[in-house]
């Protein structure tokens, strides 16, 4: 088990690590940079959420070495999780139907 | 019983171990501990989601929800959360690096940076609360607008602030456990998992709580 577990995992440069850290601080400025722009809060959120998303995908890949690890684990892990959170989203339009529902 | 004698049979043999149904296989190709750590990590991941996602309906539905995040200091303190969170990651992802290598003495430096920037987090974080306290911010009341808001920041920040306190304890056992020799490699990838996932969360904490409530101009 040890020796299939390391030969899995022993991959992933220092400095791969570091370009996708710089990323993420990138990505971070470019989310406060667009708090700051005036847009619409549908639009806003898809945008950050959009990024944010991203963000995690590169924490999942490199930090996380999901990306190193045998597929099957990844295809075990994660399709139930994103049905869970879509099952979650499954009401959240209700909530700008509220919004617009309001006496203005 | 001619079948239980061939399991008797196989099991001298050490057969049942290596079929699928005796779990001598590995078919994630992962040890238990660090597959035990995956299965924590995507209930976790459910139990931030489902709060993240009733906080994001609150948000949204409330026309009157409070805009308490100036850029200076609150929005300039998250920013400065999140890259010492970031930074924390690689130093973990480091330490990870060193251990794999066999060298005990890096891997606990790296993850002595980790445990600073979690602490540093934590500093920031407590100050940040401190402000909204001042500033008449409670759980069911607030002097902006919805009261909710007050019990949204704070158990989902509180939340995360718990992870990242649990987190700098069990780094400090890893650290120590791994100078003398009590753990693995595969002991401290395990821990970095669980770090990882913690600066994962905030990356959907910070521009839903406070980028979404930014005050402008």
């Amino acid at each position: 088990m040890e020796r299939v577990s390391e030969q899995a995992h022993g991959t992933g440069t220092r400095k791969t690590f570091v370009y996708v850290w710089i990323w993420l601080l990138v990505l971070t400025g470019l989310e406060t940079f667009l708090a700051y722009e005036q847009l619409a809060v549908k639009i806003m959120l898809s945008l950050l959420m959009g990024l944010s998303v991203i963000k995690a995908s590169l924490i999942l890949s490199y930090f996380m070495h999901l990306r190193y690890e045998k597929r099957s684990l990844t295809l075990t892990l994660l399709p139930g999780l994103i049905f869970i959170i879509v099952l979650l989203l499954a009401f959240f339009p209700d909530s700008l139907r509220l919004y617009s529902m309001r006496p203005h | 019983m001619a079948s239980q004698e061939a399991i008797g049979a196989n099991l001298n043999k050490g057969h049942i171990q290596e079929s699928a149904w005796g779990g001598g296989v590995s078919p994630f190709a992962v040890g238990s501990k660090k597959l035990g750590m995956w299965l924590f990590i995507v209930s976790d991941a459910i139990t931030f989601s489902t709060l993240l996602v009733c906080y994001t309906y609150v948000r949204v539905a409330s026309e009157a929800w409070p805009w308490p995040f100036a850029l200076w200091p609150s929005i300039a303190n998250a920013s400065l959360m999140t890259v010492v969170l970031l930074s924390s990651s690689l130093t973990m992802v480091l330490g990870v690096r060193a251990s794999s290598a066999g060298d005990r003495w890096q891997a606990a430096r790296w993850i002595l940076a980790t445990m600073i920037g979690g602490i540093g987090f934590i500093l920031l974080h407590a100050h940040e609360w401190a402000g909204l306290i001042r500033e008449g911010v409670r759980l069911f009341y607030n002097p902006w607008g919805v009261p909710l808001f007050g019990g949204a920041f704070f158990l989902l920040t509180g939340l995360h602030m718990t992870h990242v306190a649990a987190g700098v304890l069990y780094l400090g056992v890893i650290a120590t456990g791994t100078v003398r020799g009590k753990f693995t490699p595969e002991d401290v990838e395990v821990s970095g998992l669980y770090w990882h996932f913690v600066d994962l969360v905030w990356m959907f904490i910070f521009p839903l709580v406070y980028l979404l409530s930014a005050r402008i101009g």
